[in-house]
Order: structure tokens, then C-alpha cells, then sequence
């Protein structure tokens, strides 16, 4: 038998037993449309592989890091000390975490901008709003970890924030802290949430959202008509260029781990004061600078309440947007979406700014 | 707190008192506002219940002005200058009185005066020095740890130097007045006023309150030595005490050092233009040598030290881990202070000890460090090759992709 | 023809050293991937324990009434057996101005060199500028090892 004989024969039998085919062929018909947006589609496939980043840093940190008050912050100066490489495992963990949330931001706007989340992709827009949201969580919980000075305070303010939800913020507070302080329940909790809750919650959620891409297909800008658009298949020409884009962004990686070192900090002192100028990371500065900015008391309502109350109407709006986008009678409030999109960047952008030099 | 609680109870105690205090009600309406009577209610003597008739004698129940100031009632008035440490004393020098109020308080105070210079002169009738009213005021007198007293110890050089800075007063007894603005360079009053540590020294410490008097030249060194023990002890066992503590022989560690305008001791006053030793010791001797040569090795970890603090924040600032060789080198800083102690005995081998052990761990840290720049070279190198194959593997893929498409 | 035939056997030999070329390329590149992180599953030699618990020493060590400096991670720590049974630790910096206190026996306290501090065995100031009392620290003897930890 000849080695291509082997080679076919030995993918019958898996054919038979798995029917791989069936998914190859599926694959094979997928298609990405060409056009002068084509290159938005990258960032879709940039966070997943930066999902798939973390995963596997993940994993290997796991292997050194303890979790517990005692030890959690020696761990981690030795991971950064005396592991073989660790210093480059946690770094590229720490700005992959960055670069992640940064990807999905823009995979969110680019998504808004090109009114892809309309019918039947309104699915596929509410499981994406939600996996931001946790991707949000996983960087507020893994932030703590490390079990420094500005990760324990900024977990402090950010569960204080937290708790003032009207009604159910002070019981909200105590679950996620698991006590009254931010101490030992809370890194606990916050690590169960970093390593298995939220993981396996994304998990399903990415399946869900990738599986619905597939079946609907990218969506095309609908100011261009369906018989000018020329199309690349995905295997393998568009996945090539994919390949390409994953690399540079390892290579980006690698740069900023090798030139721009994660910071080890200090061990978290709880009867320390709080660091001066302490605040979240930058993908909270916006909504921790405007609460900041907002005063006490705005007549009779607590300003920081009202801040939250305008956060959460705000985010509603966003979470329905393909549903309030459509008017009754079937015409589009294009301009008011887009009108908000380009408000909510210029405020995200303008206002983490601002959180930073302030 | 006690004080604090009285004077509350105190304050209904006053406004409802069933006995009002004739001498404060009818002086405050007299004053209007302004005087003894008002100034009093800050007064600790008044805070413990006491009144203007426990000092000046009197009747404080008594409406009547021929009642409450007879003599027959014990009235004494204004006391003459002369008599004012007596006055005082009539209370803070009985053990039995005293007890009542402050059981710990000294008895002694009055006794104390009496030997310095300023109860002596007051004994022969001069009036212009101080008593006890000029340190610690008078009918607003707080205790010695409020913080508005006089006499706490971040106010103690001031309340000195009303009189000993001020140069026509000080005319006649031919003092000098610069010790007041000599102090406020030194670094205990730096300590004080702004590290806010108020177990630093002022005048009352070295010269006594209020048996003031300076610190005799063979006695000097045991003064700062009750800080300074280690110094005061190899100094002690060096040649240079028995010639300071001579008469002419300058007083122990002034000599070096200078009395209320105390510097942070540098290894300049060893050798060079500026040296202390150079006013004894003529240059080429074999002290002067031993000079030299300490200051030299002195300087020479302070630089190995310096220069290893340097190399390690460089490699922290590079993102490397080296906070543990920075603890160490605080362990060098530490046998740089023993290197500056050992030089009080004037023994050469007594400061080799530090010196090399300083060396030693200046030696280290430099090593740490300098491991540490490789390694961050390192990495950026491996950075660098890991760029240059990605890039390469990018171009392989887009060779690839021209290769199908084509 | 000869030339077109050599020109096109040229540029398969071309595309196929290309080819060989880049494929090293990637390998190379995921090479450079994997090798830290074989590296790094490798757990290094010199296991760092915590640093909230440090072996002091052993019991036979230190004689009744005496102390002895001990590294307590970033900073020095003095342990003090006080009799046959009795041990106390403290954090050796001096809450002064930070310099390294030491175990006076003959007067069975806690001397600071720097300005005379004095602190009793509880870590109270006795005596001197210092502001603050020692910090304590809890001592375990486990057999004949004898352990500092801070407490919690």
C-alpha cells in the first residue's frame, strides 16, 4: 500500500466512526465576502485566539500558583523569579488579558458600525454582549489574584461600587467578597469564578455564537448589492490570512512580555491605606471616572446611584439594540444607532483618558 | 482624657456652681474680655478645680472686695519678681499637695532652680532672668504635653530664645544669641519640626529645664551619650577624651561636631579643605594619614553601594525581580552606619571590620544585578529572534496563500 | 524547447527550496513557542517555601536567655528563648528609625544601638525615642525545629 492509500484508508475509518467529513465539507462552503470592511472581520478571530491564549497560559500558571492569602502573592514572585520562563507565561497572561478585552471592544463596534446584529443575527448579538460582559468578569477576578496592594483595592472599590445597587447591592457586595471584607473568601470565590465558573459558562456561550456564525454566514453591508460581492473561501485562503494576523498578534505579545514586564507589586496590606491615584484597570476607567465626576447628591438621589441607574439604562438599550434598531413598520433607525455607537466610543475613549491623566 | 472629662464635668459644675468664683466674675467684667480672667479657664490649674485664690490667697466665695482680697483671709496679690519660683513652689515643691492632683509629677523643681544659673541670679536680686512664669506663662498655664504649652518639647527652643537670641538683653551677661538660629540647622531640629519626632533634643535636654545650667566640658560626651551610647562609649575609650574633656580642650564631641548647630556627619570633616581634624592634626602626620585613609574607605562603600543601588533600579526599572538583593543592600547601608560608629575610637582595624563586610555585600548586589541586566538582555535577544521567525513564518504564509491563489 | 523547459524546471526547484524554506520558518517559529513552555513545566530546582513561616533554627541552638537574628523573608526578625521553655519573636525593626534592635542578656530587655531604645520582652517601649512597640510574632517549636510565623 502506498503512502497516499494509507493516508485515505486511514481517514475512512475515522470518517465512519466520527463523520469528520461532514464538518469538512461544511467548512468548505464557508465564504467571506470582500469588501472595503473585509478587514473588521479579523477581530472576531483575533479575541477567540486570545481566548485560546489564556487558556493555555492559564493552565500553565495553574501549575505554580496557590491560592490563598498565604501564598498567593509568593507564588506568583516565583513564578516571575525562578520558573523557568515564567516571567514570560504571566507577562503575555497579563497583556493578552488587555489585548483581549480590547479585541472584543472592537469586535463589538465593528459589529455596530456595519449593523451586523440585525435579523436573524440578534442571537448571535445578545450571546456576544453577554460573553463581553464576561469577559469583563474574568478580567475583574483574575486582577485580584496576584494578591497585591493595587489589585486588593481595586477590588475593595470595585465591590463597594457593586454594592451600592439599590436594593440588592449590600447582599451582592457579601457574595461576591464571601464575607464583609474583601480577605480570604474572596480570593477564593474569585478564583472558582476565574478558573472553572466563568470558563465553562464562556465556553458554551463561544460554541453558541460561533456555531450561529457559521449558520448564517458573515453578514454583508447593506449598502452593496448581493450580485457585485465577490467572495474568498475560509479553507484556506481567508484562514491563511487569519494565521498571519494570529501571529503578529504572538509577536505583539511577545514584545510587550519581553520589553514591558507584568508588575509584581507589593503584598496586599489590608490595614494599609489605599495606594494614592488607585483605580481599576482601563477598561473600568471610563465608568469609575464619570462616577467620580458625578456629585454627591443630585437633589434627593445619592450621585453615585444615579451614575449606576444611566450605566444599567444605557446597557439595556445596548443589549436591545436589534430589536428597538427595526421600526414597526419595517424602516430602520440606522442613524440613531450609528449616532450611538459613535457616542459610546468617543465617551469610552475620551473618558479612560481622562480616568488615567486625573 | 481625664483633663478633658473634668473640664466638661467642670464646665456645668461652673455654670451652675452653686459657690461662683468671685475673683473670675468680677476681674472678667473688669477686664472686659481681655486678661487673667479670661485666658484662666485654659488653665490646668483651673481644670483641677482650682481657683485664683489658691495661688493668690483670698476669699472666692465672697462678693465683697474688702472680704475676698483681706489679708486676713490670706491674700497675697501680685507676687514681686523675686519671688515668683517661692510662689510656686508654696505648692510644687510639697509632696504631700502634689500627691492630691499628681502623684508622679516631681517635687523637685524649685531645688533645680535653685543650682542654675538663672535661680542664682534671680537669689541676688536680678529680675531680667527667667522664672517660672516666663517659661511656662501664667494664668493660662498648660500642661507640658499640649501641644500649645510653652514648654512642649517643639516649643521648648523657642521659649529659649525669647531671651538668649535676642542680643540686648543678652549684652550684659555677655552670652551669645546665635545658638537659637545655629540649632535650627541642625539635624535635631530637622528631626523634630519635620519628621515630628519629639523624642529628638532641644535645649532642656542637653542643658536641664530648670536647673539649667550648660553641660561642664569633661561632662559633654556622657550628655549626647545618652543617646548616642555607642559613640559615647568607643569615644570614651579613645585618646581624644581624656585631651577634649581637658580645661581648654574644647568639651568632647563639640569639638567635632559643634554644639546646637549639629550637622549630618559627612567624611569630609575627616580630610580635605574642610576638615576637623586638620585643626590639631597638620597634614602628612600619622593621624591625619589614618584621617585620610578611613575617609577613604568610608567613601569607597558608600560608591560600591551607590553604585550597586544603581544597577539594581536599573534592573528593576527594566521590569527584572530584584527586591531581594535590594533587602541586602540594606544590610550594606547598615555596616556603612557601623563603618561611621567605628570611627569614634580612632582605630583603624576597629573600622576595617564593616568596611570589608559592607564591601562584601556591595560586591554582591552589584553581581545580582548585573545578572539581572543580562538576563533582560537576554530576553530581549530571544525576543528578537522570535520576532524575526514569526516574521519569516508570516511571509511563508503569504507566499503560500500567492502560491493557491494564483 | 530546452529553454522553456529549464526555465520551468528551474522555478520548480525554486518554488520546492522556497517551499522547504518557509515551512522551517513556521516550525522554527512554533519551536520558539514550545521550547519556553517545555522549559517552564519543569519545576526548578529550589523550592521557595512561603514566606509567612521560617525554620529558625533548632532548640539545642540557643541557650536560655539569649537571642539571635533570624530572616524573616524581606526582614529581620529576633528570636529570643527567654528560659528552659519559654520563646518570643518579634519583628527586629526598630520602630524608631528602622535600625536592627539585638537581645541585651545581662538586662534580659531589648536594645536598640541607634539611640538607646529599650523594649521589654512583651516588645513594649521601656525607654528611648521609640514610638511604636515590636511587632510580636507567634513561635512554634515542632520536635526540635524551631519555627517563626507571623501572626494572623
Amino acid at each position: 500500500m502506498s503512502a497516499a492509500e494509507l493516508k485515505e484508508k486511514t481517514l475512512d475509518w475515522f470518517d465512519e466512526r466520527t463523520g469528520w467529513r461532514m464538518v469538512r465539507d461544511l467548512l468548505d462552503h464557508k465564504v467571506v465576502p470582500m469588501h472595503a470592511g473585509t478587514a473588521w472581520y479579523y477581530f472576531g478571530g483575533i479575541t477567540l485566539f486570545l481566548i485560546g491564549v489564556q487558556l493555555f497560559t492559564g493552565v500553565l500558571l495553574l501549575l505554580y500558583y496557590r491560592p490563598t492569602v498565604a501564598e498567593a502573592f509568593d507564588s506568583v514572585r516565583f513564578i516571575m523569579t525562578r520558573v523557568d520562563f515564567g516571567w514570560l507565561i504571566r507577562s503575555i497572561h497579563s497583556w493578552s488579558a488587555n489585548l483581549l478585552i480590547l479585541s472584543a471592544f472592537i469586535h463589538m463596534f465593528s459589529v455596530v458600525f456595519t449593523h451586523a446584529y440585525r435579523r436573524p443575527r440578534e442571537l448571535t448579538w445578545l450571546s456576544g454582549i453577554l460573553l463581553l460582559g464576561l469577559m469583563l468578569c474574568f478580567g475583574f477576578s483574575g486582577y485580584l489574584l496576584p494578591w497585591n496592594q493595587i489589585s486588593y483595592f481595586a477590588t475593595k472599590v470595585g465591590t463597594d461600587v457593586a454594592g451600592t445597587t439599590p436594593f440588592a447591592g449590600p447582599a451582592l457586595a457579601r457574595l461576591l467578597r464571601g464575607g464583609e471584607d474583601v480577605g480570604a473568601g474572596t480570593l477564593t470565590r474569585f478564583f472558582d469564578f476565574h478558573v472553572i465558573l466563568l470558563p465553562l459558562i464562556s465556553f458554551g456561550l463561544i460554541g453558541f455564537h460561533v456555531a450561529l456564525v457559521q449558520k448564517h454566514g458573515m453578514s454583508t453591508p447593506s449598502g452593496i448589492p448581493a450580485s457585485k460581492l465577490s467572495h474568498m473561501k475560509f479553507f484556506p485562503n481567508f484562514f491563511l490570512r487569519e494565521l498571519m494576523v494570529w501571529y503578529g498578534v504572538l509577536a505583539v505579545l511577545g514584545t510587550l512580555a519581553a520589553i514591558f514586564p507584568w508588575e509584581l507589586g507589593e503584598k496586599a496590606d489590608p490595614f494599609a491605606s489605599a495606594p494614592a491615584g488607585i483605580r481599576p484597570e482601563w477598561y473600568f476607567l471610563a465608568e469609575f471616572y464619570t462616577l467620580k465626576l458625578l456629585p454627591s447628591h443630585v437633589w434627593i438621589v445619592e450621585g453615585e446611584l444615579l451614575g449606576l441607574f444611566f450605566f444599567g439604562a444605557l446597557a439595556v438599550v445596548w443589549v436591545l439594540l436589534p430589536f428597538w434598531e427595526v421600526k414597526p413598520g419595517g424602516e430602520r433607525r440606522t442613524r440613531l444607532a450609528t449616532g450611538l455607537g459613535v457616542f459610546l466610543v468617543f465617551y469610552l475613549f475620551v473618558f479612560t483618558i481622562l480616568g488615567y491623566v486625573k | 482624657m481625664r483633663a478633658a472629662t473634668t473640664l466638661f464635668l467642670l464646665s456645668f459644675g461652673l455654670g451652675a456652681a452653686a459657690v461662683p468664683d468671685s475673683c473670675i466674675s468680677c476681674h472678667a467684667a473688669l477686664e472686659e474680655g481681655k486678661g487673667p480672667a479670661s485666658t484662666i479657664k485654659n488653665d490646668i490649674h483651673i481644670v483641677h478645680g482650682l481657683s485664683c485664690a489658691d495661688c493668690h490667697g483670698g476669699d472666692r466665695t465672697s462678693q465683697d472686695p474688702e472680704v475676698s482680697m483681706s489679708k486676713a483671709k490670706g491674700f497675697k496679690g501680685r507676687p514681686a519678681r523675686t519671688d515668683i519660683p517661692k510662689f510656686c513652689a508654696t505648692c510644687h515643691s510639697n509632696p504631700d499637695y502634689m500627691r492630691k492632683f499628681a502623684p508622679r509629677e516631681r517635687v523637685d523643681q524649685f531645688e533645680l532652680y535653685q543650682t542654675s544659673i538663672h535661680g542664682k541670679r534671680l537669689a541676688a536680686g536680678d529680675v531680667k532672668v527667667a522664672t517660672c512664669i516666663d517659661c511656662h506663662s501664667v494664668h493660662d498655664i498648660r500642661a507640658v504635653k499640649d501641644s500649645l504649652s510653652p514648654v512642649h518639647p517643639l516649643h521648648v527652643a523657642d521659649t529659649c530664645g525669647h531671651c538668649h537670641s535676642d542680643k540686648e538683653r543678652m549684652a550684659q551677661y555677655k552670652i551669645p544669641t546665635n545658638q537659637f538660629a545655629e540649632y535650627r540647622t541642625s539635624v535635631h531640629w530637622q528631626a523634630m519640626t519635620k519628621r515630628g519626632d519629639l523624642s529628638a533634643p532641644s535645649c532642656a535636654s542637653c542643658h536641664g529645664n530648670h536647673g539649667a545650667k550648660p553641660p561642664q566640658v569633661e561632662s559633654i560626651s556622657e550628655v549626647c551619650g545618652t543617646c548616642h551610647v555607642l559613640f559615647e562609649q568607643l569615644y570614651s575609650r579613645s585618646v581624644h577624651k581624656a585631651i577634649f574633656s581637658s580645661a581648654g580642650g574644647g568639651g568632647g564631641c563639640v569639638v567635632c561636631h559643634s554644639n546646637h548647630g549639629i550637622q549630618s556627619p559627612d567624611t569630609k570633616m575627616l580630610t580635605g579643605s574642610a576638615s576637623v581634624c586638620a585643626g590639631c592634626h597638620d597634614a602628612g602626620t600619622p593621624p591625619a594619614s589614618t584621617a585620610a585613609q578611613m575617609a577613604a574607605w568610608l567613601n569607597g562603600l558608600d560608591a560600591a553601594l551607590e553604585n550597586s543601588d544603581a544597577v539594581l533600579k536599573t534592573a528593576e526599572k527594566s521590569g527584572m525581580e530584584v527586591s531581594e538583593a535590594q533587602v541586602r543592600l540594606i544590610e550594606g547601608r547598615e555596616n556603612l552606619v557601623k563603618s561611621r560608629l567605628a570611627l569614634h575610637s580612632m582605630q583603624p582595624d576597629q573600622v576595617r571590620i564593616p568596611v570589608d563586610a559592607g564591601m562584601a555585600i556591595a560586591r554582591e548586589t552589584l553581581y545580582v544585578g548585573q545578572n539581572a541586566l543580562r538576563e533582560r538582555d537576554f530576553r530581549r535577544y530571544g525576543l528578537g529572534v522570535s520576532v524575526i521567525l514569526i516574521s519569516l513564518a508570516i511571509l511563508a504564509i503569504r507566499l503560500l496563500i500567492r502560491r493557491i491563489e494564483t | 524547447m530546452q529553454g522553456t523547459d529549464s526555465i520551468e524546471t528551474g522555478s520548480e526547484d525554486r518554488r520546492t527550496a522556497i517551499s522547504w524554506l518557509l515551512g522551517s520558518a513556521v516550525a522554527a517559529s512554533l519551536a520558539s513557542f514550545f521550547y519556553p513552555v517545555a522549559r517552564f513545566l519543569n519545576p526548578p530546582k529550589v523550592s521557595e517555601a512561603s514566606v509567612n513561616e521560617v525554620a529558625a533554627g533548632k532548640v539545642q541552638d540557643l541557650k536560655p536567655n539569649s537571642g539571635k537574628i533570624v530572616k524573616f523573608g524581606n526582614t529581620p526578625a529576633l528570636l529570643v528563648r527567654v528560659n528552659e521553655t519559654d520563646w518570643k519573636a518579634f519583628s527586629a525593626v526598630c520602630t524608631h528609625l528602622n535600625c536592627t534592635v539585638q537581645y541585651q542578656e545581662a538586662r534580659r530587655e531589648i536594645w536598640c544601638a541607634c539611640h538607646n531604645g529599650t523594649y521589654d520582652l512583651e516588645g513594649r517601649v521601656t525607654s528611648g525615642p521609640p514610638p511604636k512597640p515590636l511587632e510580636e510574632m507567634a513561635v512554634k517549636i515542632r520536635g526540635d525545629e524551631v519555627v517563626i510565623s507571623r501572626r494572623s
